[in-house]
């Protein structure tokens, strides 16, 4: 049985999002009310409810959260990915988004550690935001 | 504020867990029904009794969920609640039932947990690939759909191995002690007739040599998948009293939610059981050193770590040391999931909670047999659902 890769499934208020990734830049919404960050993209800010967010442009650089490394696939569509590298990235902005680690060895992964983005352009429309280290060869 | 302590656990019926179930299949309305006969029958109370019932999801409907059993079990009732907790559900059916019957509007109330497998669909077609994805969502317009599942970010293992490794970094990591909580939990279940690892003990050096399935768990620290299930009638004092059995009053609860992906959690090491078990020991007024047993929800090592320590037995960061230093057997200082837990029954789906839920009314009946924990009054129970992002403590009680 072919399993084919689930991509994202790209809401309408998180178009620009989706959008800038393609571009290889991060752009997460900030709330004009509170100024509070705000990931994932969506129309009310989670912090006030109010529905006034402004996407600005961010480095996209952060830190290593949390992290696991998953020694059988999470789903047959991941098979070919094992050992996954998962991960749970804190940007300077303070949101948390999840994603994968990619060009670092498993042993050398460590809490706090700071990542930069990594632009997967995993099909012709879609982009997903990766992360790895400063100068390995995948950044 | 909070219940008033006049709502019982007055009997219960649970299934044996088994890794192959090779018995008849039969449907999830089907299983129902039968729970209920069977707790019924051990509460020595008729059908005609019922007039309350707790459900969760069942198999053959997406919708209307308590009135398609209600429909089967031929019993009308005046409260019918299906909860959407995961593995919260149990805990948090009880208190529902509990509350229902204060108020005043249910007199006997079943909470039932099916969790066998159902007959195959001979018209089922090819396997849709998104059944893989699990709890995590794929519709459309869900953030799971679009932010977690193209990740590979999904089911358990992960979010709560994510939990652990940050709890490492913020606390540090004791493997031996995670192991020395599942060596206890599994002599737990070496007593338990009902569990899947009935007379099946292992050493602190089975756990950490057990194959690394996401870092840092290991395959024994993770629940094992297994048929079973089980039901619980709660019903209110006057039928309490007359009872065979001695009733496990529910004197407390409370319940937090907070996110559905732990990367979304404020702070990952303090789980939502923290504020539900203060509310619980609050409503109940009773203190945690007055607690007899803990029968702690456990798909995983962390959780009961974590558990241990937001519901206030130890202060945060002094888990590990905390269980190096007791004894957690149903006999020790500290006596933790004395049925073995779901490390030691085996996880029957959304019945998995169900276990911690009967075995807390178990001892307070007395009816533990060979694990019974000596003069057991007060019993914490905790239930999780999602990767600790629902959760809910209760609080029994004998007379």
């Amino acid at each position: 049985m072919e399993f084919e890769k689930p991509l994202p499934l790209q809401s309408p208020a998180a178009i620009p999002f989706w959008k800038a990734l393609q571009e290889e830049t991060v752009l997460l919404q900030q709330c004009d009310e509170c100024s509070h960050w705000v990931f994932y993209p969506r129309n009310h800010c989670p912090r006030n409810l109010g529905n006034s967010l402004t996407w600005r442009e961010v480095s996209g650089e952060g830190v290593l959260y949390s992290y696991t490394v998953a020694r059988q696939p999470t789903a047959p569509h991941f098979a070919d990915e094992v050992p996954q590298l998962l991960a749970i990235v804190e940007l300077k902005e303070g949101v948390r988004m999840t994603s994968t680690i990619v060009g670092v060895d498993p042993n050398d992964l460590k809490v706090g550690m700071p990542l930069v983005p990594y632009f997967d352009h995993v099909t012709d429309d879609v982009t997903l935001l990766r992360f790895t280290v400063r100068n390995s060869k995948r950044s | 504020m909070g219940l008033k302590g006049t709502a019982a656990i007055v009997g219960y019926a649970e299934w044996p867990h088994v890794r192959r179930y090779t018995d008849e299949k039969r449907f999830t309305i089907d299983q129902w029904a039968e729970l209920t006969k069977l707790a019924l029958d051990d509460a020595e109370l008729s059908v005609d009794r019922v007039n309350g019932i707790v459900c969760s999801e069942i198999r053959e409907a997406d919708m209307f969920t308590p009135a398609t059993i209600v429909e089967y079990l031929g019993r009308p009732v005046n409260f019918a609640e299906r909860v959407d907790l995961g593995g919260a559900n149990p805990v948090g059916m009880i208190w529902r039932a509990a509350a229902a019957i204060e108020l005043g509007i249910a007199d006997v109330v079943v909470c039932a947990t099916p969790g066998r497998p159902i007959p195959s669909n001979p018209n089922r077609g090819p396997v849709d690939p998104r059944r893989y994805f699990q709890s995590s969502s794929h519709k459309w317009g869900s953030p799971q759909a679009e932010f977690e599942i193209p990740f590979g970010n999904l089911a358990q293992n992960c979010g709560y191995a994510m939990i652990a490794q940050r709890y490492a970094a913020e606390f540090g990591y004791q493997p031996e002690a995670l192991a020395k909580l599942v060596v206890h939990q599994r002599e737990s279940a070496a007593l338990n007739p009902l569990a899947a690892f009935y007379q099946k003990p292992v050493t602190t050096d089975d756990v950490l040599s057990s194959r690394m399935i996401a870092d840092p768990l290991r395959m024994l620290e993770i629940v094992m998948p297994v048929a079973g299930g089980g039901g619980v009638v709660v019903a209110n004092k006057e039928i309490a009293d007359q009872c065979p059995h001695s009733p496990a009053w529910i004197t407390g609860f409370g319940e937090h939610l907070t996110m559905k992906t732990p990367t979304f959690a404020q702070d990952l090491c303090r789980s939502p059981v923290g504020p539900a078990s203060e509310k619980a020991f609050e409503m109940a007024g009773i203190s945690r050193t007055e607690i007899d047993a803990c029968e702690i929800y456990d798909c995983y090592t962390i959780t009961v770590l974590l558990t241990i320590e937001d519901a206030g037995f130890c202060n945060k960061g002094d888990g590990m040391q905390f269980i190096q230093e007791h004894d957690l057997g149903f006999d020790g200082d500290f006596p933790v999931n004395t049925h073995g837990g779901q490390l030691g029954m085996g996880q029957a789906g959304a019945a998995g909670g169900m276990t911690q839920v009967i075995e807390g009314a178990r001892q307070i009946m007395g009816r533990a047999d060979d694990r019974q924990v000596r003069s057991c009054q007060n019993v914490y129970v905790s239930g999780t659902g999602g990767i600790m992002s629902e959760q809910a403590a209760l609080i029994l009680q004998g007379n």
